[in-house]
């Protein structure tokens, strides 16, 4: 068994209306920052899988991600290797 | 007539609960998370709070809990079951309610107390309500902005899944789609909404109006042991 190391990055879905991001946009004029727009908020989740190989560590982190560190419903993710 | 409340680390509403169902006259327990059966309850109630802090997402980590297994069971034989602001977070978590509750769009936690409309007086948790009736009820959560794809909605709302709506004077306050307050399943057993009817228990804490919703509930478990 080796470790495999992994990010999973969670956003909320295109189209959905995304509190923190606006709030955060919402700050920027006061940082001169008035050209910057379209800010979007999510999560990164760092984590370490023990397997025999790549791929197999690959399934788990991505049934892991589908059933529980995103909302498929309003999140989409992205898994990274690392 | 029994009615378990289920504590997760972090609710911070399941004594209130417990005190509702009793005041509706039911014999009310606490059922702790890491318990793998509900000791025998007719009915459960998933109360308000932050289960396991709210990480993650609201409602996510708690869908994991050793006792989630024994709801699922309690509402697959159709077993009443109510989840109140975060417990209604926690079933739609686990599937066991359509949906998602999102980020308030007003970007803060909205403490303050809302009027309901009761779309479906059918259902066994509401059929006390009078005709009509706005119920008064608070409402205390940041993330109860209720969410569905628009085709979605429009099933949930032709199946007559939609119970409660927020009504006026004060309005919808957390930008939730038509105005959802609460939803039901297609079975009818397994309700939540965002707004505390514990919480309006007792007109000494500013409404009773909760109370209609805890005396249906109550009534209702009556009915299915008068029949049985």
């Amino acid at each position: 068994m080796t470790g495999f190391r992994f990010a999973v990055d969670v956003m909320p879905r295109d189209g959905i209306l995304d509190p923190q991001g606006k709030a955060v946009e919402a700050a920027l004029p006061q940082l001169g920052a008035e050209s910057v727009h379209g800010v979007r908020v999510g999560r990164r989740i760092e984590l370490t899988v023990e397997a025999t190989d790549a791929q197999a560590a690959r399934g788990v982190v991505e049934k892991l991600a589908a059933d529980f560190l995103a909302n498929p419903l309003v999140e989409r993710w992205e898994i990274e290797a690392r | 007539m029994k009615v378990g409340v289920i504590v997760f680390p972090g609710s911070n509403c399941d004594r209130d609960a417990l005190h509702a169902a009793r005041l509706a006259g039911a014999e009310a327990e606490l059922v702790w998370h890491e318990r793998i059966e509900t000791g025998g309850a007719d009915a459960l109630i998933l109360p308000g709070g932050f289960a396991h802090g709210d990480y993650l997402r609201a409602g996510a980590i708690a869908r994991f809990s050793p006792i989630m297994g024994a709801v699922r069971e309690h509402a697959a034989r159709g077993g009443l079951t109510l989840g109140i602001c975060n417990g209604f977070q926690v079933l739609t978590e686990a599937g066991l309610l359509p949906g998602a509750l999102r980020r308030n769009t007003t970007l803060r936690f909205e403490h303050r107390w809302v009027r309901l409309s009761v779309e479906r007086r059918d259902t066994a948790f509401t059929h006390a309500v009078p005709v009509g009736a706005l119920l008064r009820m608070p409402i205390a959560h940041g993330e109860g902005c209720y969410w569905l794809p628009e085709a979605d909605i429009d099933a949930l709302e032709a199946a007559g899944q939609i119970v409660f709506r927020y009504g006026p004077p004060e309005g919808n306050p957390n930008g939730s789609l038509r105005d959802i307050a609460g939803v039901i399943n297609e079975r009818g057993n397994v309700c939540g909404l965002m707004p505390h009817p514990e919480r309006a228990s007792e007109a000494l804490l500013g409404s009773d109006d909760g109370m209609l919703l805890m005396r249906s509930l109550v009534e209702s478990i009556a009915r299915v042991e008068a029949a049985a």
